[in-house]
């Protein structure tokens, strides 16, 4: 079992929770993830690990409620534990495998979209103690679904805020100010990395592109083992199958197949939908025939 | 003369009423019909059973025991080699190793050597039998990764010689296939495989589960920080491996081993639970092996409609004849000499069908065996919303890259000897992490070996040079 530690809504869909798992934390690397499954009866659900303090062994996940599953997740309070966590699972981001001297001279941009802002926190703190210089874009629909604002802004050297109805920040997409701090204020990165929704991955991948700029992404796709067991995490990378749980999540932006990843992560929501449609409930057993 | 009655049949769930339940399929002997099918064994002098048996359980002295009414005694015998007779009673391929080499198949119809190891297996679960001590504790630690047959067989061996073992299991759940990938209805989870681990459990063997070894915590730190003297890796099999087919991305398109962990670890054909699975009412199972079998009677239990599509014909097909038969009793389709060549989708990316391609079997190769070749335009279309891919697996390199010093293969498995022994002493491996998918039976017989591989290791250099133990 694995006690939360502690919890807290950063907005009324999303909570960030810390949670003993002295294992875990002892050999975390930014860009890794777990997996939590809540209780007996519960999925596996891949969350990023948001941070993590090795002296406490506790790392930090912060989750959105989309379905079922993670409102379950949302639902746990301080006390009280989940039967199952399990990682560091994935490959550490490129950078962490890489030395100062080879830092040196590098400028990242970090677009967190959404939920996915947690996610890069991790990587921005990372970067900052090596003494990189770090911006960072963070985009949500409006700004009461900003998060991580004051975390972000204590570890990088420029946040830039958007939101798609100017309720904070520039008015647009993540994708419009990124176009901006290049063409417009003459900023000059070595390095973007997106994490957030696929779609908004993808749309930044096709800008960064377009500024020639290299982009790492970080796919979140179905996932069942996270072990490399199942393939249900199957992404085509530059042509080939990959799997993301051990190969992944972070991937090189220009390789991925946008439009099959987002196809495959709908799986199980076009199943509940047409399935209904085309043959009223077969998915379980006894609602047969 | 014992040897005139015919084998005792034994008694099953009816095929019409099984293919809509997870219950198990076959019922196994009761006392009399066991005691009356060991009645059949002629106890040869040398017996051929014995030599066919990857482990050498002593057969014909386990059988007279049960035709003479004494189970605990059967089962004294059997637990000598056999640390999971109720598990090899059941999934066995039998006709190829005990069964297939007793001596009264040679004119008629073996002896049932699997249903009656089944019978006292689970004759002494149930009446408390059987049960291997605890040894007082030596003081070497000794870590074995992964809970599958190999690494129980091992565990359970080095706890009995003293040793104080922890396995580290990825998933949440301990007992790797016997788990995830074999289904309920032919392996019950709770009544043998959950008793099996207990009893593993009851000799002092603790469990970790939730541990990636590679990721949570590696083989180096296990020996050089967490102060165990040997690892013992049977991390099993590994990643399923697609045909290359164009499709095969498409949404309905699993892998078998989704496709079983869903519905048996994570419980998915059941309303309590919420994992979906995704079955559709036509499904194409590609492959002819247990994983196949298995993949093919889960969807049928689901309510499809379930074709198994395979290259080579009947005869060829590598799954235990058992399921095989069971599988055409319970209404599967065959599609011998075909093979898949595309993968149809519909306009939003789902599965419509699949396009295969007849073979005819060749001249013998230099092996000897006729390889299928595919008959030029022979293409026809299967339709199909869900396919299931069971084609094998190739290994996961999560360990070998983590640990130094551990050498794999050509393929990527990891390298070993016949005793456990890998490129980094103190590391020792086995089961299908060293073989590529085997048998469960083959991969106990492993992780039994390096125990007492692991046990002369720590006796030899170990124990010399540890102060203070
Ligand atoms: C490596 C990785 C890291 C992740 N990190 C985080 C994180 O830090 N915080 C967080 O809140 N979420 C994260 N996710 C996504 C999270 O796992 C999903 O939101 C969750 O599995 C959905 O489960 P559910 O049962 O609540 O929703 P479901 O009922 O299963 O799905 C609800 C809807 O979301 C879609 N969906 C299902 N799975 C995903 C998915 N993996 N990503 C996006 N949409 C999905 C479905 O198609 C459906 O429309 C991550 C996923 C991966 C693979
Ligand atoms: C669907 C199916 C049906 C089968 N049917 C039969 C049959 O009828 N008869 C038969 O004899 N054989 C059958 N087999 C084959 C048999 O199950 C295997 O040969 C056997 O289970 C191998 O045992 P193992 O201990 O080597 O590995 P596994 O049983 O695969 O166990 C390996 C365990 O290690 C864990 N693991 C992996 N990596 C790590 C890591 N890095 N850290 C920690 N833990 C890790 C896994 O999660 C798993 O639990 C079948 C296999 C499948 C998939
Ligand atoms: S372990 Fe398997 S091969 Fe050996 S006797 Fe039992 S069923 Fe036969
Ligand atoms: S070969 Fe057959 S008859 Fe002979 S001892 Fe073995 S089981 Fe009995
Ligand atoms: S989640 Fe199963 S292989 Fe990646």
């Amino acid at each position: 079992m694995f006690e939360i530690v502690s919890k807290e809504m950063l907005t009324p869909a999303i909570c960030r929770m810390k949670v003993h798992a002295p294992r875990l934390a002892s050999s975390a690397q930014p860009g890794q993830f777990l997996i939590v499954r809540p209780d007996e009866h519960g999925e596996r659900i891949p969350l990023t690990i948001s941070d993590f303090d090795r002296v406490n062994g506790t790392v930090t996940i912060v989750t959105q409620k989309i379905g079922a599953s993670t409102s379950e997740i949302c639902a746990f309070e301080a006390g009280e534990s989940f039967s199952d966590v399990v990682g560091p699972l994935g490959v550490p981001s490129e950078f962490t495998e890489k030395s100062d001297g080879e830092l040196a001279g590098q400028r990242y941009v970090f677009i967190a979209g959404g939920v996915g802002t947690a996610p890069v926190y991790p990587q921005v703190k990372y970067l900052h103690s090596k003494g990189v210089p770090v911006d960072v874009i963070i985009g949500a629909k409006n700004a009461g679904l900003l998060i991580y604002k004051e975390e972000m802004a204590s570890v990088c050297d420029h946040l830039y805020i958007c939101t798609d109805d100017g309720s904070e920040g520039f008015k647009g997409m993540v994708t419009g100010l990124l176009e901006k701090l290049v063409l417009e204020d003459g900023n000059r990165y070595t390095q973007a990395v997106a994490i957030g929704p696929m779609i908004m991955m993808k749309f930044a991948t096709l800008t960064a592109k377009k500024l020639g700029l290299p982009m790492i992404v970080s796919l979140n796709t179905l996932m069942v083992d996270g072990t490399g067991m199942c393939g249900a995490c199957r992404v085509t990378v530059g042509g080939r199958t990959r799997f993301a749980c051990v190969e992944g999540p972070e991937f090189d932006g220009y390789e991925v197949d946008f439009d099959e990843a987002m196809r495959r992560q709908g799986m199980y929501r076009t199943q509940e939908h047409e399935a209904e449609e085309r043959y009223g409930h077969e998915c379980k057993i006894g609602r047969g025939k | 003369m014992a040897n005139r009655i015919p084998r005792v049949p034994v008694r099953e769930q009816d095929p019409k009423v099984r293919a809509t339940n997870f219950d198990e399929v076959c019922y196994g002997y009761d006392e009399r019909e066991a005691v009356l099918e060991a009645s059949r064994c002629l106890h040869c002098k040398n017996p051929r059973c014995v030599s066919a048996c990857p482990v050498n359980i002593s057969i014909p002295e386990f059988i007279s025991h049960v035709a003479s009414g004494d189970f605990s005694g059967a089962a004294s015998v059997i637990a000598r080699d056999s640390s999971l007779p109720a598990v090899c009673g059941r999934v066995c391929p039998q006709e190829t190793q005990c069964e297939g080499s007793c001596i009264l198949g040679v004119k008629g119809e073996p002896v049932a050597i699997g249903k009656l190891e089944r019978f006292v297996a689970d004759w002494s679960m149930e009446n408390g039998g059987g049960k291997a001590k605890k040894a007082p504790s030596n003081g070497y630690k000794v870590a074995v990764v992964g809970s599958g047959p190999s690494g129980l067989a091992c565990a359970s061996d080095l706890a009995k010689m003293g040793y104080d073992v922890t396995v580290f299991e990825a998933l949440h759940k301990a007992g790797g296939v016997l788990e995830y990938g074999i289904p309920e209805f032919r392996l019950p989870k709770e009544k043998v495989v959950a008793a099996e681990i207990g009893a593993v459990k009851d000799l002092g063997v603790r469990i970790e589960t939730d541990v990636v070894v590679g990721r949570t915590v590696t083989v180096d730190a296990l020996l050089d920080r967490e102060g165990f003297s040997a690892v013992f890796i049977g991390s099993g099999a590994g990643l399923p491996r697609f045909m290359g087919i164009p499709g095969e991305n498409l949404n309905g398109v699993f892998s078998a081993n989704e496709f079983l962990t869903r519905n048996n670890l994570m419980k998915a054909y059941r309303d309590d639970y919420m994992t979906p699975v995704y079955t559709g009412r036509k499904v194409v199972v590609v492959g002819g092996g247990n994983v196949a079998m298995d993949a093919a009677r889960t969807a049928l239990r689901l309510g499809a409609e379930t074709t198994i599509v395979y290259r080579r014909t009947e005869k060829e097909l590598p799954a235990r004849r058992e399921e095989v038969h069971h599988a055409m009793e319970e209404g599967i389709t065959f599609s011998m000499l075909t093979n898949p060549v595309e993968i149809l989708g519909d306009e939003k990316g789902w599965v419509r069908g699949i396009r295969c391609i007849k073979m005819e079997l060749g001249e013998p190769d230099e092996s000897g065996r006729r390889s299928p070749v595919p008959v030029p335009g022979s293409e026809y279309d299967i339709e199909a919303d869900s396919v299931i891919m069971a084609l094998g697996t190739s290994p996961n390199p999560l360990i070998a890259r983590t640990t130094k010093g551990l050498e794999t293969n050509r393929r990527g498995c990891i390298t070993a000897d016949s005793e456990g022994l890998t490129s980094r002493p103190g590391v020792f491996a086995g089961g299908d992490a060293v073989t590529g998918a085997a048998t469960v039976i083959l991969a106990m017989g492993a992780g039994r070996k390096a125990a007492a591989a692991i046990d002369r290791y720590i006796r030899g250099t170990v124990a010399d040079t540890v102060v203070g133990k």
